[in-house]
């Protein structure tokens, strides 16, 4: 491998990173601060790519209009998501969030047949963003690529500020650990978790909507992601923002240059360096609290 | 008459009557029972319609019979699922024993079919799934396919590289059977035509990301690319390669799944790629126009490679049964029947090898608008070689 090739496939990694943890930090919010496994998430990344699809044509085919109209559309989703079912789940076991969320997966891949069918689309990205830039005589490089790691950089360091620095995160993460004594201290915790589930629903849905232009929109591509966020999640340590960063990244790296260096084994690469870090930290990277 | 005489003759009139009863019941030939399982739900479940409305179209213009016979359908959903397929193939044949299996799509789903037929001696019709195997390791008297093995389109393409004068070729493909099998036939052809691939490419099924591997592509520099995708992998990869750069370097071939049903989702990116198929847009043979006419007649859709099979399955089963009088239970006539059958397939003529898999042209067609144009024939006759085949 010439040092050209290595740097453009640090770049793919990177990128790859980011993206995965694009897709992941929606669960992170949900399943890290509000201990609900939500086997769904991989449907909200599918909506918000239909989305992306199917509302361009209503609001005249401008990107960013689609973007904000979808993420409205996403926390009112989770809002009601959230009053409609899962607030009845903090309280169960683990192993009836799993069962409910696996039907709500059922029930999204059943919608999303009838009403956009079962084809396979593809989603225009901007114009301004849609041209490429030459690395070298190699190959060139998406610009739209470059724009879905800003977009993971700057979400990122948003759900950490809000996290750490403000008094709402400061509240959210109290309430992750004594829900009861929050609520003795006149904190409306329902309304704060109903809101923190819609802010989880919009980011998988945000996800999705930027994902499309570059993964396409197609059936059943929820599933696909939801394996490896759960990966991301489990590595950075549950509820951790700043460990599903950098678990998001190192899954990047292994798995890109995996494929380049070790192809045979490229499937299970990402499992392996799983089943290593929680043999080394049970709990993750960074634990939460 | 004794009380003991009268009963037995009661018994043997009874007898009599069952036995005429079931006589009656043989000559009026109760319906044909045929069980399709096809894929209704998840990421196929627009193929299984496809099959199944070109299967319909056939009984409907034969009036409602094949070979003479009334059709009953059995209908499961196999949902792309290989883990549920022994379980779903064993329902329609224990349960509502069915007299033909028609299905399926996917190739790990099929192959769990292809043995319980096997092992059940069923019949069985396979409408697209292309594993070499249905038609080699795991053939039978009564297996057939109206599709393609996976081994035809790479070869045909291969011959097709080779003679556009490349030498040194990469393979791009997910790491599975269809995959493999694919690059497997390209390689054949390829290297028989005097090229050499320099590195096979893959990733896990059904992994999308392909930057770095592309990145690979671009720093190997090959003469050209061939490759097997499908559906939304597909889409995303005839995308992505466009985006690196390298549709204006270096050529990309593929084996007609790469451009089938995802032209609208692939836009202009896809423009002008070369893939290898048994059936295309602009065929304009009037056989294959009447087929479309009658198609979109019926179903307000335009056919695609997929109905076709459906279709051409349905047409097997009629030439079989018309040989046998509608007695499925005599395979080897049945099996004979189809082996000297020439099919008037909407594709072109053709007929079966002797593992039973079609042989027959394999097309060279270019992405021209959103059409996948015919633009000539790849290979001509093209038969599976069929290894591993014995009966």
């Amino acid at each position: 491998m010439s040092f050209e090739t290595f740097l453009v496939q640090c770049l793919n990694s990177l990128q790859y990173g980011l993206l995965l943890f694009l897709v992941a930090s929606g669960l992170t919010l949900i399943f890290g601060i509000m201990g609900v496994i939500n086997l769904a998430h991989g449907s909200f990344y599918m909506i918000g790519a239909y989305m992306a699809y199917a509302l361009a044509p209503l609001v005249g085919g401008g990107f960013f209009t689609t973007l904000a109209l979808g993420l409205v559309l996403a926390v009112v989703l989770g809002y009601a998501l959230e009053w409609a079912f899962f607030s009845f789940l903090y309280e169960r076991e683990h192993l009836q969030q799993v069962l409910m969320t696996y039907g709500l997966i059922l029930v999204f891949e059943e919608l999303r047949s009838i009403l956009v069918g079962d084809d396979v689309h593809g989603v225009q990205a901007p114009p301004w963003l849609a041209g490429s830039i030459p690395l070298g005589d190699l190959m060139t490089y998406p610009v739209y690529r470059l724009f879905i790691s800003g977009v993971c950089l700057a979400l990122a360091g948003s759900m950490w500020f809000v996290l750490a620095r403000t008094r709402l995160g400061m509240t959210i993460r109290a309430g992750a650990t004594n829900r009861e004594m929050v609520q003795s201290l006149g904190i409306d915790i329902q309304f704060l978790y109903r809101v923190v589930f819609a802010a989880g629903v919009a980011i998988a849905v945000l996800a999705g909507m930027v994902a499309a232009p570059v993964s396409s929109v197609y059936p059943g591509m929820g599933n696909q992601v939801l394996i490896i966020c759960f990966v991301v999640v489990v590595i950075g340590g549950i509820g951790s923002i700043r460990g599903a960063l950098l678990a998001a990244l190192l899954i990047g790296f292994v798995d890109t240059f995996g494929k380049v260096v070790f192809p045979q084994a490229a499937g299970v690469l990402v499992y392996v360096l799983m089943a290593l870090i929680l043999l080394w930290k049970p709990d993750g990277l960074f634990k939460a609290g | 008459m004794t009380v003991k005489k009268r009963l037995s003759f009661a018994a043997l009139a009874l007898a009599a009557a069952a036995s005429l009863a079931a006589h009656s019941a043989m000559a009026q030939s109760p319906k044909l029972k045929v069980g399709l399982m096809l894929p209704y739900t998840g990421t196929y479940a627009a193929l299984g319609v496809a099959i199944e409305n070109g299967f319909r179209l056939r009984v409907a213009e034969q009036g409602g019979k094949l070979g003479g016979r009334e059709i009953e359908f059995v209908k499961v959903d196999d949902e792309s699922d290989p883990a549920k397929a022994t379980d779903n193939v064993n329902k329609l044949i224990k349960r509502d024993n069915v007299d033909v299996i028609v299905g399926t799509v996917h190739s790990g789903v099929a192959m769990a079919m292809a043995k319980a037929a096997k092992d059940n001696g069923t019949m069985l019709i396979v409408p697209n799934a292309g594993a070499d195997a249905v038609t080699g390791a795991m053939c039978a008297n009564h297996i057939f396919r109206s599709s393609f093995s996976n081994w035809q389109p790479g070869y045909a393409m291969g011959e097709v590289v080779a003679k556009k004068g490349h030498k040194r070729v990469v393979t791009i493909t997910w790491k599975y059977a269809a995959g493999d099998e694919s690059v497997k036939g390209f390689r054949e052809g390829f290297e028989k035509g005097g090229g050499q691939i320099v590195k096979e490419l893959s990733l896990p099924f059904p992994n999308v990301e392909f930057q770095a591997l592309l990145t690979e592509i671009a720093s190997i520099k090959p003469d050209a690319v061939y490759t097997f995708f499908a559906g939304g992998g597909a889409v995303k990869f005839v995308k992505d390669y466009a985006a690196a750069g390298l549709k204006k370097t270096i050529p990309l071939y593929g084996a007609g799944f790469l451009t089938d049903g995802t032209l609208e989702a692939q836009g202009a990116d896809a423009d002008g790629l070369l893939t290898t198929l048994h059936y295309g847009d602009s065929l304009n043979t009037p056989r294959d126009n009447a087929f479309r006419l009658e198609y979109a007649k019926a179903y307000k859709l335009q056919p695609d490679v997929y109905a076709v099979q459906g279709y051409d399955a349905a047409q097997m089963l009629a030439i079989g049964l018309k040989a046998v009088n509608g007695d499925v239970s005599k395979k080897a006539e049945f099996a004979a029947a189809l082996e000297k059958a020439k099919i008037d397939s909407p594709r072109g003529a053709f007929t079966l090898g002797k593992s039973h898999n079609p042989v027959q042209d394999i097309y060279l067609r270019q992405v021209v608008g959103k059409e996948n144009k015919v633009i000539g024939v790849a290979s001509k006759s093209l038969a599976d070689p069929g290894r591993g085949c014995k009966m």
